[in-house]
């Protein structure tokens, strides 16, 4: 159950042609795929594009209607290894992932698609996750784009320019028998706003009709001698085609200006943040109208070198706003002019950060640098930061940190606290992470987690310690890591090189972090998928002789199980597999049920936690073996201490957590849960008015009794 | 090029994961589109969540205008600092989070801020007192902004039974800082069907309230301490007698405290304790000081004598406003059942507190007695107060408080107290200001199991440590090793500013 719901919105997609189409970016995407007659779709879910596979899982009814086959992929590489469906025949497909990581995990497929080129048109759309929200290293796809050949377009941020943009890019594709990137930053992705729809079309040749009809090219397939040839025929034909095509179509765009001595060159998706920028220095109004001329970089590679001259000539100096590093634009442009022989100065990464976000902040600072430079009667109005300066000083010390974390109930949460208490017993153990939720377990309160080398490899980062001691290596998975490539790299890897570590696989039902997109092992059943495949089978089937599955929020039982798989010497690999329900998942389908439920009169029950605040002492050792949202401070109400004690609100999912923690780690005698029943029954009431008919008349003689001595 | 600087509105909405930032955007959005605005919004998915806060971002521009100009805007997807319009702050510290990403600029920004505080994790773990004052925020906030909206949205929310979005944009419509009618903001919660008449509550007092502006945060009642009975009368008169008033104030409630912990005789002896400290203080020069030292002694020899055993713990469990703190903490409707189930995890040392002092040493003494009761402590109990069984054995554990004076942790909790106040007296001697750090120090001994014996150490450590210093400035000592003990659990700080005192770095 993934954690937002499309099932209404897909309904846009049928708009019909010459009709306004309001949405956000991922289902003007998905429209712009089905206008172009996509035959298939597949990808790998991940922030910023987590959303498009849900838009295309949810829309599976109307791509059903079209022809279009959509699979959830079980990796990147898995994904555009798909496109090898266009290799031979005419089929228009797309995939998708989260970019560069996705784009690492995928490169061995798309080096070989880009090596022996594409019939039918085939576009990558790469979810660039790079700037503010970001969970990933900070890299770009265009060096991806660069090493295969495979051309990168980066449209204008507005739903008309993106939907073009994807339109454009099957054409290209096809023109140049070329893959090509399409780059979605990460607003982008759900920007929300409008475009004029076209007619969506069935593919001209079904999956079917090639498959009935099998057709065979020697000289596609990556082997000797043809690999040879792809190369050459990537340079003497496929280039020049692409170059020829994007000049045609006029992909790159020029906004003319006044000042014709300057001019700026931009990636197309940071267009929108740049003339906003220069509206404020008062170089641009707020709708388009510049004084200095922009090209617009709606393709930004290839380039295409006689624009880029064009562009240049006759100005003696032209800024270029390439976000991150290294500056391959930048390289390019100047090695363009060089050739040209063209004198004009290009600034880039010395009036701007050579790394980093181009916020509108750093973009200002850049075009004042360039403007002094290229302009010496420039004068920039005072920036509005200059304005600000004293508030933001005085603010700034008052800004606690806030760290992600993991949400309310999470069952991944008794694992760490199991974890740092196992740490507490036997000192501290070397634990390789992995991609995922229980990341955030590097992070206050838990501190647990040495490296993470990327999704799914958690294990095979503790290869290496493959070593005698007493306190061997801990490796950390999730589900979907296992599934995306863990299950080899990981475990199958542990097995043949008969390691003895223990590695835990956090089994929640989803893969959660990317948004509750189903598994192979999801408990639930699911429309088009085949689930309930358990990971404790899966890695018996690969030679783990030690294998056991424990109820995350068992507390005790996880622990002992720790120890155990930890005391067991020379004994292969072993797999602890910690299974609980997501709880964002749990709570999305159980919370409107009990509230039906409730409403119609059904008796049910509800825990909530709670914390005595008479009993509790402030020290919050209860809250750094757990770090839930809902567990959290007040100011102590007692007059006689000042320190906040601990307090559970009203978020509390009754996940059961802290009762366990503050039983395993004798903590304090403070946590309580509180059971109310809704809708009760006769039997309920009575045993109840009985029970606080007696409690009360005790409670009232006690009372009398303190009163006595008061 | 337009030579004005005609530009879209912008909104930028912070929010925390939970507090419906997308929700509150379709709102706006779809109250400008039926207003004839051009609108886009965006923001970063999934993050609000998981990652603490999200910037969304919300831009419009009036339709027929963009047709006179004959082109539609350039919409940004993050706020330009310098022309945002209208912030949206769900949370304090975000809302100075807000003001540091230059958002808030005098003369353009309307800020709308929840006065509420969400605590992050390391103002929550602290060892002791981690939270960061958020009222510098609200002052700055006041200059920062054009107009500044501020009152408690999330208590709002819950009076109302609302969420927070539809308080806030109660309040965003009460602002007028976007050109719509209130009637149009609240057709767009109808449109949305979702909660409406819950969060056309939770609009209703928010645009109450935020026409209001900035409401003052509830003055904190003085707490002052009131005897039940003629024994507390009578110490009451004792205290307002012998003790000066701002020590008295807290004197009350410490000799009130011991009244209900044990008897008349031990809130005397409290008294007794007190009376001899202020000897100590007016000798030091105490008058001068506003009698500072007796002040802090009353707070925490309060607390130390009154300290949290199994009877002390029972006690409180299981009396009838506690379980009435409870029905309310879960909103329990008058007659609706609510079980309360108790975690309790006595070690072996929680258990020879409460027995008569010479068994309990005998025990502890004992290698193979201690084995066979901690094999019967290796698990936790849940004891279930509202039940009859479960609400006696508390009941008669409470009833034990009559021979707590000759319970172990009596005996050596006595002898705690009684080196303390020597401490602090000899001290006096030296420093007045070494006498309070000493007398403040003693906070560290507090709670059960580990975080007990962790303080206790930390505690006797600091004295220690500084006594057999040759430093020359020894409050300061004691104050440093204080908030070094409160930095981390495992000590590694505290470990770290002991040995710098006792090599005399």
């Amino acid at each position: 159950m993934p954690e937002r719901s499309f099932k209404k919105e897909v309904e846009k997609l049928r708009i019909p042609a010459g009709e306004e189409f309001a949405g956000e970016g991922i289902l003007a995407v998905t429209k712009a795929l089905l206008q172009s007659g996509v035959s298939y779709v597949g990808g790998y879910q991940g922030a910023p594009i987590s959303h498009l596979m849900d838009v295309l899982s949810d829309a599976q009814d109307i791509l059903g209607e079209l022809g279009v086959h959509f699979e959830s992929s079980a990796n990147e590489g898995a994904a555009a290894a798909m496109a090898a469906a266009s290799v031979n025949y005419p089929l228009r497909g797309a995939v998708t992932f989260k970019s560069t990581v996705g784009t690492n995990v995928a490169s061995d497929a798309l080096a070989n698609l880009a090596s022996g080129g594409v019939t039918g048109g085939v576009v990558i759309i790469v979810g660039e996750d790079y700037g503010e929200g970001s969970s990933i290293m900070q890299e770009r796809s265009h060096a991806f784009a660069m090493k295969s050949q495979i051309w990168l377009l980066d449209p204008r941020p507005n739903l008309p320019s993106i939907v073009e943009a994807v339109e454009n890019a099957f054409e290209l594709s096809e023109a140049s028998n070329t893959p090509v990137f399409l780059e979605l930053r990460m607003r982008a992705c759900h920007v929300y706003g409008s475009f004029i729809s076209k007619e969506n079309r069935k593919p001209a040749l079904s999956l079917r009709d090639a498959l009935e009809n099998p057709k065979r090219q020697l000289d596609r397939i990556v082997l000797p001698p043809a690999s040879f040839v792809h190369e050459q025929e990537k340079i003497s034909k496929r280039w020049p085609a692409a170059v020829d095509f994007i000049r045609e179509k006029k992909l790159n765009e020029v906004f003319e200006g006044e000042r014709d001595d300057l001019g700026i060159i931009v990636q197309g998706g940071l267009y929108n943040a740049l003339l906003r920028t220069m509206e404020r220095l008062g170089l641009a109004d707020a709708f388009g109208g510049t004084q200095i001329p922009i090209y617009v970089l709606n393709v930004t590679y290839p380039l295409v070198d006689d624009e880029v001259t064009a562009f240049c000539s006759g100005k003696h100096a032209v800024l270029l706003v390439e976000e991150s590093q290294p500056n391959y634009i930048e390289q390019a442009i100047n090695t363009v002019l060089r050739k040209a022989d063209n004198q004009t100065r290009v600034f880039g990464k010395d009036v701007l950060p050579a790394a980093g976000e181009y916020t509108s902040k750093v973009l200002r600072s850049g075009l004042v640098g360039f403007m002094r430079e290229a302009d010496p009667a420039f004068q920039p109005p005072e920036g509005p930061f200059e304005t600000m300066a004293a508030s933001i000083d005085a603010v700034a010390p008052h800004l606690p940190e806030r760290l992600p974390g993991m949400c309310t109930g999470c069952p991944e949460r008794p694992v760490f606290a199991s974890l740092k208490m196992l740490q507490k017993e036997m000192g501290d153990f070397h634990v390789s992470a992995d991609i995922g939720c229980h990341l955030f377990s590097v992070l206050p309160p838990f501190h647990i987690g040495n490296t993470t080398m990327g999704y799914g490899l958690g294990a095979a980062g503790a290869a290496a310690f493959n070593t005698e001691s007493s306190n061997p290596a801990i490796s950390i998975m999730g589900d979907g890591g296992f599934w995306h490539n863990g299950l080899t790299s990981g475990i199958g890897n542990a097995v043949f090189n008969k390691s003895d570590g223990l590695t835990i696989v956090v089994d929640n039902n989803y893969s959660a972090a990317t948004g509750g997109q189903n598994l192979l092992s999801s408990k639930g059943s699911a429309e088009n998928r085949s689930t309930q495949h358990p990971i404790e089978r899966a890695v018996r089937g690969v030679g783990v002789k030690w294998a056991k599955t424990v109820r995350t929020y068992d507390i005790a039982e996880m622990r002992k199980t720790l120890r155990e798989a930890i005391s067991k010497k020379n004994s292969g690999p072993k797999v602890l597999v910690a299974q609980s329900e997501c709880m964002l998942n749990r709570q999305r389908r159980e919370k409107p049920l009990f509230a039906k439920a409730v409403n119609n009169g059904e008796r049910v029950t509800r825990d909530r936690f709670g914390v005595d605040e008479e009993t509790c002492t402030g020290d919050h050792a209860c809250i750094r073996l757990s770090g839930c949202p809902s567990l959290t401070v007040k100011p102590n109400p007692d007059p006689l201490k000042t320190q906040p004690v601990s307090f559970v609100d009203n978020s509390c999912v009754g996940c059961g957590n802290c009762g366990e923690v503050a039983h395993e780690a004798v903590l304090c005698p403070s946590f309580y849960k509180a059971q109310v029943i809704f809708n009760p029954n006769g039997l309920d009431r009575f045993v109840w008015r009985v029970r606080n008919a007696v409690i009360q008349w005790l409670q009232t003689r006690a009372d009398k009794r303190r009163l006595k001595l008061a | 090029m337009l030579s004005n600087r005609e530009r879209p509105l912008t909104i930028a909405i912070v929010a925390l994961g939970g507090q419906g930032g997308g929700v509150l955007t379709d709102w706006l959005v779809d109250t400008a589109q039926s207003n004839g605005y051009l609108v886009q919004s965006t923001f970063v998915a999934g993050v609000a969540q998981r990652t603490g806060a999200t910037v969304y971002c919300v831009e419009m521009f009036p339709k027929d205008r963009a047709r006179a100009i004959g082109k539609d805007p350039v919409f940004t997807a993050y706020p330009v600092p310098g022309d945002v319009d209208l912030v949206v702050a769900g949370e304090m510290a975000e809302t100075g989070r807000a003001i540091q990403k230059g958002f808030v600029t005098p003369n353009v920004t309307t800020l709308i801020a929840s006065s509420h505080r969400v605590y992050s994790i390391t103002e929550k773990s602290a060892l002791g007192d981690g939270i960061v004052d958020q009222q510098p925020v609200a002052q700055i906030a006041e200059k920062a902004a054009k107009k500044f909206v501020c009152f408690d949205m999330q208590a709002t929310a819950s009076e109302t039974g609302s969420v927070i979005s539809s308080v806030l944009l109660g309040a965003i419509a009460a602002t007028g800082a976007l050109p719509f009618s209130r009637e149009s903001f609240e057709t767009s919660i109808r449109k949305d069907g979702r909660a409406v008449e819950s969060n056309l509550r939770g609009f209703a007092v928010g645009y109450e309230r935020g026409s209001a502006g900035v409401s003052p945060a509830p003055e904190v009642p003085t707490d002052v301490a009131k005897p039940a009975g003629p024994n507390g009368y009578a110490l009451s008169a004792r205290i307002a007698a012998t003790l000066p008033a701002n020590a008295g104030a807290i004197a009350l409630h410490g000799a009130l405290r011991a009244l209900d912990y044990q008897d008349v005789n031990y809130a005397k002896a409290y008294l007794d304790q007190l009376d001899a400290i202020l000897q100590v203080d007016r000798a030091a020069g105490g008058e001068e000081k506003g009698f500072g030292l007796t002040e802090e002694v009353a707070r925490q020899l309060a607390l130390q004598m009154c300290y949290e055993d199994t009877i002390r713990v029972a006690d409180l469990k299981t009396r009838h406003h506690r379980h009435e703190r409870i029905r309310d903490h879960v909103a329990a409707a008058p007659g609706q059942p609510v079980y309360v189930a108790e975690f309790f995890h006595p070690r072996i040392e929680e258990i020879c507190d409460t027995l008569p002092a010479p068994i309990a040493e005998y025990v502890l003494r004992s290698d193979g007695l201690k084995r066979v009761l901690g094999a019967f402590t290796k698990k936790g109990r849940i004891v279930k107060t509202t039940k009859i069984g479960g609400f006696l054995m508390l009941d008669l554990i409470s009833r034990l408080r009559r021979w707590r004076r000759g319970t172990y942790r009596y005996k050596i909790q006595q002898q705690l107290i009684g080196d303390w106040l020597e401490n602090v007296r000899s001290a006096s001697h030296e420093d007045y200001d070494y006498a309070l750090s000493i007398a403040r120090c003693i906070e560290l001994v507090k709670g059960y199991g580990d975080t007990y014996q962790r303080g206790l150490t930390r505690y006797q450590t600091t004295l220690d440590a500084v006594r057999k210093s040759t430093s020359p400035d020894r409050a300061a000592d004691v104050r440093r090793l204080h908030t070094a003990a409160l930095a981390d659990e495992q000590g590694r700080v505290f470990d770290d500013a002991v040995n710098a005192l006792r090599q005399g770095v």
